[in-house]
């Protein structure tokens, strides 16, 4: 028999709860109807803040999950006698069993004037819209000076939302009433790091004061502050902290936990069996959780329970650690941060001159009852860090457990850098998805050896991110090598090859092998050092011993094919092509009689070309004015258009201009695997974009640039960069962009892989190219700049050189005999090799027709000796 | 590297010049392909050009390198390394390609049958 469930909430956690029943109860037993407020669909409110950055609400919307889900009706009321739920519009829901996963409200002072126009909270996708309408009308208003806000709260998300009210173009000020910005996370020391940190990054900030009336004052706002100080405002946005969205809970007469929330047991069960209560509306055993793990795992508790299972919640599950998002200002705070556990001590170390602070919070002495010593001051309790962050993964996990060092060592700069052998298998790795050492390692044991396998059978590090470099540590002490030699010449990485030729100056492989590697090479190491060679621009790569490390490929510009034939690909950039280059490729093909088709990447391949026809082909193709499309190289491929304002009437900008214009300027650009781009002239996105290495959307402001697009064995959609960039903002970043792949990158690693292990991922990637925060900006564009400046084309350096053309012969001795074991046949009209053995050719499927319907009844054979075109 | 065999019958294919340090080459010798290496120290190599893995006429257009000091060359098509010594290929058992006797006369590089 179907059972009802009603889930009321449909956010982060209520849609956790709904897919982990849904994953599990695969007998169907619940029938699951979900009320939500918002009009939307669930989405990640805890990437909220990456709206204003340009990630769109689509791509924040969680998965949908086949359920019936009624949104923007919420419900107004529950019948626990009669078990039904009313709802805003009047509909009744029957239900056995009721989930509440409301959330929380922001909470706003009482203070005069805080329901006036330029007034918001900052929790939902509307809010953002609304506050986003503000900011732009207000900086659009007419007059001088810049415009400013007032964020009422510093705390974890009065800072975001600062900070996106200064993407937003105005000059935030933060009001906090503590004496510290994050009082809940962050400790006085860490608090005056913080702070600087913060200031430095352009927004003010005043502590110890609150907002006392919101005032109108000419059409904008004025703040008055409890020390008199009265700030102008266009906007005031309230993020003063949460309070549970219990009142539906408290009218059914539910038990309420004493500060508030929805009273609830270990099982996530209210004072009604029917009932359960999930995420920030509940209190769990009287406490309210404010972050999305602890609700991620009262989901799957509940979950569990509702199949008849016997989950409980365990402390580990109770993560509090935090940790910023996006000012670019690192902190971190996890566990007893406060010390408030009695007994506790706290070891601290701060460095003002480098700007950084942690302090580790460990138990006190505990001795027995005959005064033995138990515990020496080593149970990890929480910690702060503040200004470098990056142990943070590594600690948290930690926690409840005792530190294999001394406290002071483990934060010290220089000291000791924790192993993932450390941890216990009950070591939560990934607090958001609550996911143990111990399900990692039995991840890697049934085979999942990377991070992207590891995230894929666990759901680790697909959240917040900062558990990644802690699930490579794992990888590798689990004995999972990864290796970084290139191959068994060379124990470097290609990176760190790049580097040595980079650094040397060695131009040849024989040199770099003789002092860095050993032996004479080999198929991986010889073509990956003529791309390091080649990217960083060494003539013809067929000059001199480079000639020798090209793969047969890269040595017969022209890509290689299963009979040993070649095929060959002009460049049409951007896919533009003239009806007249139409018809010389087209006599071209003719002439040598090469098989033709389109490609997957807007341009013309043709197939069958003996070694000893390519120089005479691509003389036509040269005179013509075609040249190399690299189909054949680790280098940019096609830079993919859309028709955008020149034909198409959605179009904002010109695509097939800017499509053109990038692909001469990349062309030719060798890199660690092949890159694609395309660029669309709207959101509709008729290029693809967002399938390519760089893709480019327009705006009506100009362009926004998404990075690691991939189709191939694994698709991934690129991510957005930078948005609203004009074109020379675009082309710098872009320069950067590839520069920094090209030296950092893994041998045959394409983009997405790259910007995947990465370690800080998209973020990181972002600081170096967009905010130079590696201070190698210069030094990038510098590079690109140099290969546009010697860029030649590839064929016409070989048809201007008799030596380089002396290669392009069948054999040595009989120059211009083909090559016999070439054999072809036509098929629909046009010569192809012979089938493979064993090769079952899809034209047996024609034959299958009856022949009437074909035709003139004589039955069509595979292969067609006559070659007759049909 | 001459391999000495009685009753060889050489045939003549180029100039030593013609053949590139660790860049192949293909002849036609007495209606067979044959692939010719000369590797980084001077030795010359000869084997099938045939690939048998996937049977096209390629392998002298592969990478030359060695493998814990074999000499070898790579298949372009799907990059199993073949031993220029005895033509084992060092990724497939079972597979191998044929070697031919090569030596150098008066500058001219020639290929011995049986
Ligand atoms: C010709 C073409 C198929 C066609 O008939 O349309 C093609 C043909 C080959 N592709 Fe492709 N790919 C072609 C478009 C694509 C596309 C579509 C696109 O570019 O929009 C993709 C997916 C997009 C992407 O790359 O993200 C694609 C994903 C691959 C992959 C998988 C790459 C990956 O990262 O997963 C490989 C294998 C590789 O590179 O390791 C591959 C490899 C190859 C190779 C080089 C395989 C080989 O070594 O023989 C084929 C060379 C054929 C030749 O002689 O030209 N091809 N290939 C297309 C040439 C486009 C061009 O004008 O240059
Ligand atoms: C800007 C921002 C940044 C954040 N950053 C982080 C972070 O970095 N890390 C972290 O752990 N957490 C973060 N959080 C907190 C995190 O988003 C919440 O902990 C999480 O969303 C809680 O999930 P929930 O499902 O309990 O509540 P919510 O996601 O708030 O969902 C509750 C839903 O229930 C709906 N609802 C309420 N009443 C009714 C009703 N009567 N009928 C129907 N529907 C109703 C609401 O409209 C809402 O859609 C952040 C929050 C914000 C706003
Ligand atoms: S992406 Fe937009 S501009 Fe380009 S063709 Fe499609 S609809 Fe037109
Ligand atoms: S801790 Fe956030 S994704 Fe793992």
């Amino acid at each position: 028999m179907n059972r009802q469930l009603v889930v009321i909430g449909n956010g982060m956690v209520g849609h956790r709860l709904v897919q982990a029943l849904r994953e599990r109860d695969t007998r169907r037993e619940w029938h699951v109807t979900v009320l939500g407020e918002e009009t939307r669909p669930a989405y990640d409110r805890v990437a909220l803040s990456s709206y204003v950055d340009g990630t769109t609400a689509d791509e924040l919307t969680l998965p949908e999950l086949g359920v019936q889900l009624h949104l923007g009706d919420p419900a107004v009321a529950i019948d626990r006698a009669a078990r039904r739920v009313r709802t805003a519009s009047g509909r009744t829901l029957s239900y056995d069993a009721l989930v509440l996963a409301t959330g929380s409200v922001p909470f706003v002072p009482p203070v005069p004037g805080r329901d006036l126009p330029g007034c918001f909270v900052y929790r939902t996708l509307d809010d953002l819209d609304a506050i986003t309408a503000a900011a732009e009308a207000a900086v659009a208003r007419p007059g001088p000076g810049r415009r400013s806000a007032v964020v009422v709260g510093g705390g974890l998300l009065g800072l975001e939302a600062a900070r996106a009210l200064r993407r937003l173009g105005l000059s935030p000020q933060v009001v906090e009433i503590a004496p510290r910005l994050m009082p809940v996370q962050v400790d006085e020391g860490g608090g005056a790091l913080l702070r600087r940190l913060v200031e430095s990054s352009d927004l003010a900030v005043r502590c110890g004061v609150s907002v006392t009336a919101v005032a109108p004052d000419r059409g904008r706002l004025t703040a008055t502050l409890s020390d008199g100080v009265e700030l102008d405002a266009d906007l005031v946005v309230f993020s003063a902290g949460i309070r549970p969205a219990d009142a539906l809970a408290r009218a059914a007469g539910l038990a309420l936990g004493e500060r508030g929330g929805v009273l609830v047991d270990n099982r996530c069960r209210t004072s009604d069996e029917d009932v359960w209560a999930i995420g920030e509306v509940a209190a769990l055993e009287g406490r309210t959780y404010g972050l999305v793990a602890p609700g991620y795992a009262m989901a799957e508790v509940v979950a569990d329970r509702l199949l008849g299972g016997q989950a409980t919640m365990t402390p580990a599950e109770l993560d509090m650690s935090t940790q910023l998002k996006m000012l670019g200002v690192d902190v971190a705070s996890f566990g007893d941060a406060q010390a408030a556990t009695p007994g506790a001590l706290e070891v601290v170390v701060d460095d003002p001159v480098a700007g950084t602070y942690s302090k580790l919070v460990v138990s006190g002495p505990a001795r027995s009852d005959s005064g033995e010593l138990v515990d020496g001051a080593r149970t990890l309790l929480g910690g702060v860090l503040v200004g470098d962050a990056s142990r943070f993964a590594s600690l948290r996990p930690l926690v409840g457990s005792p530190l294999p060092a001394d406290p002071a060592a483990m934060i010290a700069p220089g000291g000791v850098e924790l192993g993932a052998d450390a941890l216990p298998d009950s070591a939560q790795i990934c607090s958001c998805n609550a996911v143990t050492k111990g399900a990692i390692t039995s991840a890697i044991a049934g085979g999942a050896h990377d991070v992207p396998a590891l995230k894929a059978c666990t759901r680790a590090g697909t959240s917040c991110g900062s558990c990644v470099p802690l699930l490579k540590k794992v990888l590798a002490t689990e004995g999972v090598e990864v290796s970084k030699a290139l191959c068994e010449h060379f124990g470097q990485s290609r990176a760190e090859l790049f580097e040595v030729v980079a650094g040397t100056g060695i131009r040849t492989f024989s040199e770099l092998v003789d002092r860095f590697g050993r032996g004479r090479g080999c198929d991986i190491c010889k073509p990956a050092i003529a791309s390091i060679l080649a990217s960083l621009g060494t003539g013809h790569v067929h000059d001199g011993e480079q000639a020798a490390l090209q793969d047969t490929n890269d040595h017969f510009l022209a890509n290689l094919q299963r009979n040993g034939t070649y095929s060959v690909v002009p460049r049409l950039p951007g896919g533009e092509v003239s009806p007249a280059q139409l018809i010389t490729i087209g006599e071209v093909a003719r002439d040598f009689g090469l098989y033709t088709k389109i490609t997957g990447g807007q341009r013309i391949d043709m197939f069958g070309a003996r070694v000893e026809q390519l120089p005479a082909i691509w003389r036509r193709l040269v005179d013509a004015g075609f040249e190399s499309g690299h189909a054949y190289g680790k280098a940019l491929r096609t830079v993919k258009s859309c028709v955008g304002t020149t034909w198409c009437r959605y179009g904002v900008q010109d695509s097939v201009g800017l499509a053109v214009a990038l692909e001469l300027r990349y062309r030719g650009l060798r890199a660690p695997h092949k890159f694609k781009s395309g660029v669309s002239g709207c959101a509709r996105e008729c290029a693809e974009a967002r399938s390519k290495d760089f893709g480019i959307i327009a705006t009506e402001q100009g362009w926004n640039l998404y990075v690691g697009g991939n189709g191939g064995f694994t698709p991934r959609h690129a991510e957005l960069l930078a948005s609203d960039l004009d074109t020379e903002q675009l082309v710098t970043i872009i320069d950067r962009f590839l520069m920094f792949y090209i030296r950092t990158a893994d041998r045959l690693q394409r983009t997405a892989s790259w910007i995947e292990s990465l370690e800080g991922g998209l973020e990181h990637l972002r600081a170096v190219v967009v905010e130079d925060s590696l201070g190698i900006c210069a030094d990038l564009e510098a590079a690109m700049e140099k290969h546009v400046g010697s860029y030649a084309d590839e064929w016409r350096g070989v048809l201007e050189d008799e030596e380089k053309l002396a290669r392009f012969v069948s054999f040595v001795n009989a120059p211009d005999t083909p090559d016999a074991t070439i054999e072809v046949v036509r098929e629909r009209g046009q010569p192809v090799p012979l089938p493979a053995p064993g090769v079952r050719q899809p034209t047996e499927l024609r034959l299958r027709r009856p022949c009437a319907v074909i035709g003139a009844g004589a039955p069509i054979t595979a292969h067609d000796p006559a070659g007759a075109d049909r | 590297m001459t391999t000495v065999v009685p009753d060889l019958r050489w045939h003549d294919v180029c100039d030593l010049a013609r053949l590139l340090p660790e860049r192949g080459a293909a002849a036609l010798v007495d209606g067979r392909q044959v692939a010719i290496f000369r590797t980084h120290d001077g030795g010359l190599h000869a084997v099938d050009n045939i690939d048998p893995i996937s049977g096209a006429a390629v392998l002298s257009r592969g990478i030359v390198g060695d493998r814990g000091g074999v000499p070898t060359v790579a298949s372009p098509v799907y990059k199993e390394s073949f031993s220029l010594l005895d033509g084992r290929c060092l990724d497939a058992d079972g597979v191998s390609v044929t070697v031919y006797a090569v030596r150098i006369t008066d500058g001219r590089v020639q290929i011995g049958i049986p």
